[in-house]
Formats: structure tokens, sequence, C-alpha cells
């Protein structure tokens, strides 16, 4: 019974993370420039690996194998801000550099069934967005 | 020498947890690959209250826990803003960055407050000086979110109070 409701579960939190990693590819694909693409990249990075791992873990049941896993989240948790940090340093130092733009009243809408307007002295490939 | 000791601790957890073939050669070797390590890290000087922040053992894991929590609401937003406008074409990102303020006096508050910036999705430190750290966001409410400070003051109740140790 026990295995059964474990293997169930594990399948969900693997299947889950591999929705994110997709959402994290696409994200990539679809995202106009490179700041904003190194967010939707974040998906895969983050929470993308915390439902595999997670996953994995419980199939593994106390063993080594689940220290080693968690070894895994931990390094990946320290590694990867560095290496986002790093790339987008590299490309602030180098001809990415970002417009810096002065602070603007924020639209007030979270939801995504509004279309949050872009003003005009946002980055200018954003209106280029949606096409895929 | 407690840098050390704790150093040497979690490297033996390391080899240990790794290795799973607890013969005496093996442990052996990974005496003497652990010895290894901390002549070197002594050697570099990088033994101490920077690399091993043994002061936040204690509060460290609270902060995270708030900071899983954080990541998975804003990987869901990034997410919706990815399939949002998939079969409408519409926009549903507005990049924007801008320098926030940042008045964190040890080094460590800003290292740890600039990394948990990036492990967000949807922020991005991009930069780091002595009072501000430059955030690229995917959308504007992502700034407004670290604008409000709550996670600076986070940090700020982890860090400030304990000053960073010589060695």
């Amino acid at each position: 019974m026990i295995e059964t409701v474990q293997s169930f579960a594990s399948g969900t939190l693997l299947l889950l993370g591999c929705f994110f990693m997709l959402t994290g590819a696409v994200g990539v694909l679809r995202f106009p420039d490179f700041y904003s693409r190194m967010h939707a990249a974040g998906i895969t990075d983050t929470l993308a690996t915390l439902l595999i791992i997670s996953g994995l873990m419980l199939t593994a049941g106390w063993s080594l194998a689940l220290f080693k896993l968690a070894l895994i989240m931990l390094f990946i948790f320290f590694t990867s801000p560095t290496a986002s940090h790093a790339l987008a340093r590299s490309a602030q130092l180098s001809a990415l550099r970002l417009p810096q733009i002065a602070p603007e009243p924020a639209p007030t809408e979270m939801t995504n069934s509004q279309p949050v307007d872009t003003s005009p002295d946002a980055e200018p490939e954003a209106a280029d967005s949606t096409r895929v | 020498m407690r840098y050390t000791l704790c150093l040497f601790a979690v490297l033996a957890f390391i080899w240990l947890s790794n290795s799973g073939q607890y013969t005496a050669l093996i442990l052996a070797f990974g005496l003497a690959s652990t010895v290894f390590v901390i002549l070197i890290a002594r050697r570099m000087k990088v033994v101490d209250g920077e690399s091993l922040p043994l002061q936040l053992w204690a509060t460290l894991p609270g902060y995270y826990l708030w900071l899983l929590r954080k990541i998975i609401v804003s990987n869901l937003e990034v997410a919706a803003c990815v399939w949002g406008g998939i079969v409408s074409r519409r926009t549903t990102i507005s990049p924007c960055s801008e320098r926030i303020p940042v008045d964190l006096s040890s080094d460590l508050g800003r290292v740890l407050y600039a990394n948990s910036i990036t492990l967000t999705p949807g922020t991005v430190a991009v930069d780091i000086d002595n009072n501000s750290v430059l955030v690229h966001a995917l959308r504007r409410s992502g700034l407004d979110d670290l604008k409000r400070g709550e996670m600076e003051r986070r940090v700020a109740a982890l860090t400030d109070d304990t000053p960073v140790s010589e060695l």
C-alpha cells in the first residue's frame, strides 16, 4: 500500500518537474531578449530541479542515494545563482548593457488575463515576445 | 581552528555519504584527501567565517524555508508568463531593470541577498556594490516586491546582529 502511494507520488513529482523543464525551454525560445531568457532558464534551475530531485528521493527511500540527491540539490541551489549572476554580469560588462530605465508607475494587475501594457520607453523587443 | 574542524566534519560527511564503502583502505583514502583539501584551503586562506558562516547554522534553514515558498510562487508566475500568451499571442512580460538600494552592512548579508534575488525566478541580480544592487526583473511587480524590502529585512535579521568574526 505504502509502496503504491510512494511510487504514485514520486511519479507525479517527476511529471510536474518535466512540465516545468518544458516550461523553461519554451520560455527560453519565446522570450525576446537575453535577460528575460535568463529568467526562463531560472525555472529549470529551481522548481523543476526541486520537483525532479524530490521525486527521485521518494523513489530512493532511506538509503545512501537519498543523501547524494540531497547534496546534488544543495549544490545546484548554491551554484545556479552564481552561474546566472556570472552570465548577467558578463553581458553587462560587454555589449549587452542593460538600459537604465527610470522608475515608472507599476501596473497593478498580477493576473495573466489582462495583458501588461508595455510603456513606450520599455525595451523595444518586448513587443515581439509573442511571436514564436 | 574551529573553522578547520568544521570544514573537516563537512568534508568527511561528504566523503562518507558519497562513497558507501567502509573498508579500511577506502576510509584511509578519504582521510588523506580530506586532510589534503584542508591543507590547500588553509594555504589559500579561505577557511574563515566567510566560507563557513557558522553563526548562521540555526537561523539559515528557517530563512531558506521562507525563500523556498517565495521561489515556488515566483516560479508559477514566470511559468504563467511563459504559457500565458501562447495561444492569444499577447505580450505577457515587461522586462525592466533598476538599481535597488541596499543597506546591509556585512558582505555576507549582501551576498546572501543577491543570491536570494537571483535564486528567485523573475529577478536577477546583475551587479552589486556597497549600497545598491542592479536588478533585472521580468515584470515590474518583481521589482516592487523587492523594494518593499521583506527579503532584505529577513537577511538583515540573519546577518546584521551577528557580525562575521575573524579567524
